[in-house]
């Protein structure tokens, strides 16, 4: 896999359903609106060192509905 | 009930979920049915239904609501003439909705379940877990089950209600009864359900003479959904759903992973050592240990892989078979806090995803990290007395454990 590269990173607002995992596992990049569902933190690119996190975060979704963009 | 006293002839055409062999331990069973040419369970017993054991299948299931409706979630029939009489039309609306209403009788009551909003009652459930801790520390012996986790939901869901917490052990009963003993006895089950909406029609005169600030019931009666204040049926159908979701649910979750931790005090110096896995560390128990299965009814005559379910039919969503399902979790039996892969399912899928999750989460957390803080060694006392609560919602009923009565400090 080699070094680490920037993602980005999307929810599916239409298939989220507000378990949160995402936030869990990568609290620097998801967190919560009013009524629970998941957002998105950072505007862009995310940085490198946080890319395992946002991995973790897809991979714990039960929705999957979160996208990330190489 | 005869029906629990006939041997089970075989597992894909005849499970029957009250068997006492699978209340104590029902994996072994999901096993054999999930690896079988017929992963998609039927029995004839308690009313009929189906019971699909893969992941997959069971995730599906809680995203197709318009092929699977909640007209009926409990795993049992419903009590007959039920929904006949004054409050007959009393339901538990998000859970028992369906869309179009699901979506605003969910809606007016997630704000109060936000990850931000529930951080306040933290505080709060850590002094409630000390205090409880304070009874038996001295001792060197518990139950873990009905000394410490029993205590812990009732009082933080009475607290968000703003109901007296003298009245705790009514509350419990009320909610077993309807959860647990009522499964095989409707007339317990109806006459449960009936004190505790008495109990919040009472509640809500109360609020209409004496309205109150920063009080969930109070700011129910007043909600407003497209201009109409809504009617007091939904705001009673609410406070019965938060007080049976909250309470058998969580403390199933907090005593069985105190049933785990006494059993390995690997995991117990693991959380000590590496505090930061706390997080993930509960998502893998709730994944393990996860409490509550439903039911949904089938709306139209459908082919579901292979199964000809018929309009009417009972299908029951266990998701702690889900949770064990090798297809998608590798070493499915194993606890591992370091999973990377863990989209369980303990909270359901789909629009019914468990609205408290974010508030039951943070009771296990705190309730486990208190108990581990304060007594960090502990084992069971005999493995084989440990009882067990299942069908809809499973957990250790009675855990004695055992401690030094010095504990050490962390
Ligand atoms: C570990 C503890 C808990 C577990 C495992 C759990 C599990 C579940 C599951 C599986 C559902 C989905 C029901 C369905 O699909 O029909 C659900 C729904 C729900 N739960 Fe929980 N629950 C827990 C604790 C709580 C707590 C503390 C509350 C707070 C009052 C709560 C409130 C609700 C509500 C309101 C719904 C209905 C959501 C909807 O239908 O839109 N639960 N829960
Ligand atoms: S884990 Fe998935 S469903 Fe849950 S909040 Fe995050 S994006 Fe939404």
């Amino acid at each position: 896999m080699g070094s680490l590269r920037s993602v980005r990173v999307t929810v599916d607002s239409g298939s989220c359903h507000g378990h949160q995992m995402c936030a869990i596992a990568a609290p620097e990049v998801f967190g919560s609106d009013d009524l629970g569902y998941a957002t998105v933190l950072i505007d862009g690119d995310v940085p490198a060192d946080l890319e395992k996190k946002v991995r973790r975060s897809e991979a714990n979704c039960p929705e999957r509905a979160i996208r990330i963009v190489d | 009930m005869g029906e629990q006293q006939r041997p089970v002839a075989d597992l894909t055409t005849d499970y029957d979920i009250m068997d006492p062999g699978f209340v104590r331990d029902p994996f072994p069973a999901f096993d054999e049915i999930r690896e079988s040419a017929c992963p998609i369970a039927h029995t004839e017993r308690w009313g009929g239904s189906w019971m699909p054991t893969r992941y997959e299948d069971i995730v599906a299931i809680a995203q197709e609501h318009e092929t699977f409706t909640s007209r009926g979630i409990l795993v049992m029939p419903p009590v007959p003439g039920a929904a006949e009489g004054a409050y007959g039309a009393v339901a538990a609306p998000p859970i028992t909705s369906d869309p179009p209403d699901h979506h605003w009788h969910r809606r007016l009551i997630l704000p109060v379940f936000s990850p931000q909003s529930v951080a306040k009652y933290e505080q709060g459930t850590r002094d409630l877990c000390n205090s409880l801790i304070d009874e038996f520390i001295g001792k060197g012996t518990a139950d873990a089950a009905g000394d410490y986790a029993q205590h812990i939901p009732v009082r933080v869901i009475a607290t968000m209600l703003g109901v007296p917490l003298e009245m705790e052990t009514e509350f419990t009963s009320w909610v077993r009864g309807v959860l647990e003993q009522g499964m095989t006895d409707p007339e317990l089950r109806q006459a449960s359900r009936m004190n505790i909406i008495r109990f919040f029609v009472e509640q809500l005169e109360d609020r209409k003479r004496n309205p109150r600030e920063n009080d969930l019931i109070t700011d129910l009666l007043n909600a407003k959904v497209e201009g109409a204040v809504v009617d007091d049926i939904y705001v009673l159908g609410v406070c019965n759903l938060m007080l049976v979701a909250g309470v058998d649910t969580t403390w199933s979750a907090i005593g069985s992973t105190l049933w785990h931790m006494a059993q390995h005090p690997e995991h117990r110096r693991m959380l000590r050592e590496r505090p930061e896995l706390w997080p993930q560390a509960v998502e893998e128990l709730l994944r393990v240990y996860a409490p509550v299965t439903m039911a949904r009814i089938v709306d139209h005559d459908v082919e579901h892989q292979g199964c000809p379910m018929k309009a009417g039919d009972r299908v029951l969503m266990s998701f702690p078979a889900a949770n064990r399902d090798p297809r998608q979790f590798e070493r499915p039996d194993e606890v591992d806090f370091e999973r990377e892969h863990n989209r369980h399912v303990a909270f359901g899928a789909g629009i019914h995803r468990c609205a408290g999750s974010n508030l039951a989460r943070l009771e296990l957390r705190v309730a486990l990290q208190t108990w581990l803080e304060r007594i960090p060694e502990f084992e069971l006392v005999d493995p084989s007395s440990v009882t067990w609560a299942g069908g809809q919602v499973r957990g250790p009923r009675r855990c004695m454990v055992r401690f030094p009565t010095v504990a050490t400090p962390a």
